[in-house]
């Protein structure tokens, strides 16, 4: 595995602006380690807060926070899950090893490299067979000091008939600006499993972000994966793959986002449907105010009898800025119903006006389809990512 | 209430109305007839202030105030409301959340849409799949959380089957006679109204004081809405208007 880790060093990612890793330095791993999140840096907390990390960890069946590299807190409250820094759970279990590097291979490019040859640390969630997790775990990565890489080796583990809620956090300290995230994630779902997976950012105006995500779901399981990020943002460049190997499986996909002047953000996913009477839905919101928006998508039918929809709308409302949508469907049976459908526009003033006829003025007029546009199509959101995309939404000043 | 004078307006550079004059008192409601591309949308759009309107000659007084060039949500605030058409469908906004926007806060939403059969229809997006009488109920059912003082109501009954005409017109009935003052009355009125229609049959529902015949772009003729309904029905458009024209 090392010598394919080191092979891969040099080797670009398929998508997305070329960061040259000798530029940064490795975070640090040590840190001072927290009882509680209370005891956190009044600083810290509040960069956690503005990524929906609730330093009450009230309602939440587990917290753990990762600054730079190392685990600086962590706790569970729920007999059912285990909540540990992966490298201790790799100590602890020897099969996890099988699971370990599977869905996210160390040489697809210089980055998984990178952080496989760091040793990277990150959080194991495992929830045992059957176990409904009541509330959300909740994590949160933040990049603390300039000029660092953080990586970080997650591996989520959801057993047979067992569910959970995630809503990670990520994001840079006002200090921490041109940094550069390199957040690896193992996500299998078992057999029966549900997992909802929800990720709030806020990373610095010149903040590298290069996560590669690998999700492998069996029989009947089902995974739900929302990506928020409205806050402006260096290079993002995300694009996880999901495969569905168990009969009736069905993952969904949800992007929503905002690419403010300077950000890139290209976002994508794929889903490769593996096994008969599987589903899967990516649903692909976006707005460009001058910076660059990429949304992709990528399904492919490898079974019979597959139902595969994809949908990608975005909003230009500024004169400056791209928005570039790339649709795919790739079908190996004839028994199988896939579709998508692509727009990208500006706000119809007919619909601004018909809003203003019923006292809106422009402004609210405005921010009301926007956040309709954001979050309305998109179904059972967690409220935190709601409250985002509208104070993302307020904030934004929309009808300017 | 309205008074509109030699009002001209283009829509992409073409003159549609070629000096509109025409009056709704307080407390009065106003049928406006004529055949199809005559500007009856037109004028209605206009006095809302939509922005494909270009006012060129001419004004629009409302409520004593030349709003002639007042952007589209003063106006609503200040007590004008439309129900139009064909609104424009809007995904993943609710009608749930425009409904309650539209209102001030003191009318229930749940109850208002329920007595318009609209109550199933809040969750979804705004027009979007509706049919000919949902969109209607949609209108009114907005409207009646407005509360305006001065309805627009372009064609109320047009795509609507039968059983749903009732129910559109008992409501349209219902918001211009309803009790809240508007600071004027006229007997049991307060409220006030121009009503586009076709084939008079919203006449069954409102008692109408005036009418107005439009074609070309100008008023042609004006009188009592039944007698001019029944010279339209009879002798079409370009009869009803040449003997109006004598009389006056």
């Amino acid at each position: 595995m090392r010598r394919r880790a080191e092979e891969a060093l040099k080797r670009k990612g398929a998508f997305g602006r070329d960061y040259d890793l000798d530029e940064f330095e490795p975070g640090s791993s040590e840190g001072d380690t927290y009882e509680t999140l209370e005891d956190i840096t009044p600083e810290q907390k509040q960069t956690m807060m503005n990524v929906g990390v609730l330093p009450s960890a009230e309602e939440r069946s587990g917290s753990l926070v990762y600054v730079d590299n190392a685990v600086v807190h962590q706790s569970s409250a729920d007999q059912g899950m285990e909540l540990l820094p992966t490298l201790d759970a790799m100590e602890r279990y020897d099969w996890l090893s099988d699971y370990s590097w599977r869905a996210v291979p160390v040489d697809k490019d210089k980055y998984t490299a990178r952080a496989y040859l760091e040793g990277a640390n990150g959080y194991f969630i495992r929830v045992k067979a059957g176990r409904k997790v009541e509330f959300p775990v909740q994590t949160c990565m933040m990049i603390d000091t300039e000029k660092r890489t953080q990586h970080t080796h997650n591996i989520i583990i959801v057993e047979e008939g067992a569910s959970l809620d995630i809503i990670t956090g990520c994001a840079t300290s006002s200090h921490a600006n041109e940094s550069l995230h390199l957040g690896m994630s193992e996500i299998y779902v078992l057999d029966g499993g549900s997992l909802s997976f929800s990720m709030i950012h806020n990373w610095g105006e010149k903040t590298g972000v290069r996560p590669r995500t690998g999700v492998e779901l069996g029989k009947e399981a089902s995974f739900v994966n929302n990506y928020v990020i409205m806050k402006p943002a260096g290079s993002v460049q995300s694009y996880p793959t999901c495969q569905l190997n168990g009969e009736g499986a069905a993952a969904k996909f949800n992007s929503i986002a905002i690419s403010h002047p300077g950000s890139e953000i290209d976002l994508g996913s794929q889903v490769i449907m593996n096994a008969p009477h599987s589903a899967a839905e990516i649903l692909s919101r976006s707005i460009t105010l001058g910076g660059e928006m990429i949304a992709r998508g990528r399904l492919v039918g490898n079974a019979p009898d597959i139902r595969a929809h994809l949908e990608c709308r975005s909003l230009i409302m500024s004169e400056e800025g791209r928005t570039l949508a790339i649709p795919e469907l790739e079908a190996m049976y004839p028994d199988v119903e896939m579709t998508h459908e692509a727009a990208v526009g500006k706000i119809a003033r007919e619909q601004v006006e018909y809003l203003m006829a019923r006292g809106l003025d422009e402004d609210e007029a405005v921010g009301m389809i926007v956040r309709g546009f954001l979050e309305g199509s998109i179904r059972g959101l967690p409220e935190s990512l709601r409250q985002e995309i509208d104070d993302a939404v307020s904030m934004a000043n929309l009808g300017n | 209430m309205l008074r509109i004078e030699d009002l001209h307006v283009e829509v992409d550079g073409r003159e549609v109305l070629s000096g509109v004059d025409l009056e709704v008192p307080a407390g009065h409601t106003c049928v406006l007839f004529g055949p199809n591309g005559s500007g009856k949308s037109t004028l209605l759009h206009t006095i809302m202030g939509f922005g494909q309107y270009e006012v060129t000659k001419g004004r629009i007084l409302f409520l004593g105030r030349d709003v002639t060039h007042l952007p589209i949500h003063e106006r609503a605030r200040m007590g004008m409301g439309i129900m139009l058409q064909r609104p424009p469908n809007i995904v993943g906004l609710r009608l749930n959340d425009l409904v309650v926007a539209a209102g001030d806060g003191h009318l229930d939403t749940e109850e208002t849409a329920k007595a318009l059969n609209m109550d199933r229809f809040l969750e979804r997006d705004i027009n979007v799949g509706f049919s000919g009488g949902e969109i209607k109920r949609s209108e009114l059912l907005q409207l009646s959380m407005q509360e305006p003082c001065f309805f627009l109501l372009d064609e109320p009954e047009s795509g609507v089957d039968m059983e749903s005409i009732d129910l559109v017109g008992r409501k349209i009935h219902s918001m211009l006679y309803d009790k809240k003052g508007c600071g004027w009355e006229k007997g049991d009125r307060s409220k006030s109204a121009l009503v586009i229609t076709h084939t008079g049959k919203v006449l069954d529902y409102i008692d109408a004081d005036c009418a107005y015949v439009i074609r070309g772009g100008r008023i042609m003729c004006s009188g009592r809405p039944r007698d001019i309904l029944r010279d339209i029905q009879e002798r079409g458009y370009g009869e009803c208007i040449k003997c109006r024209m004598v009389k006056l």
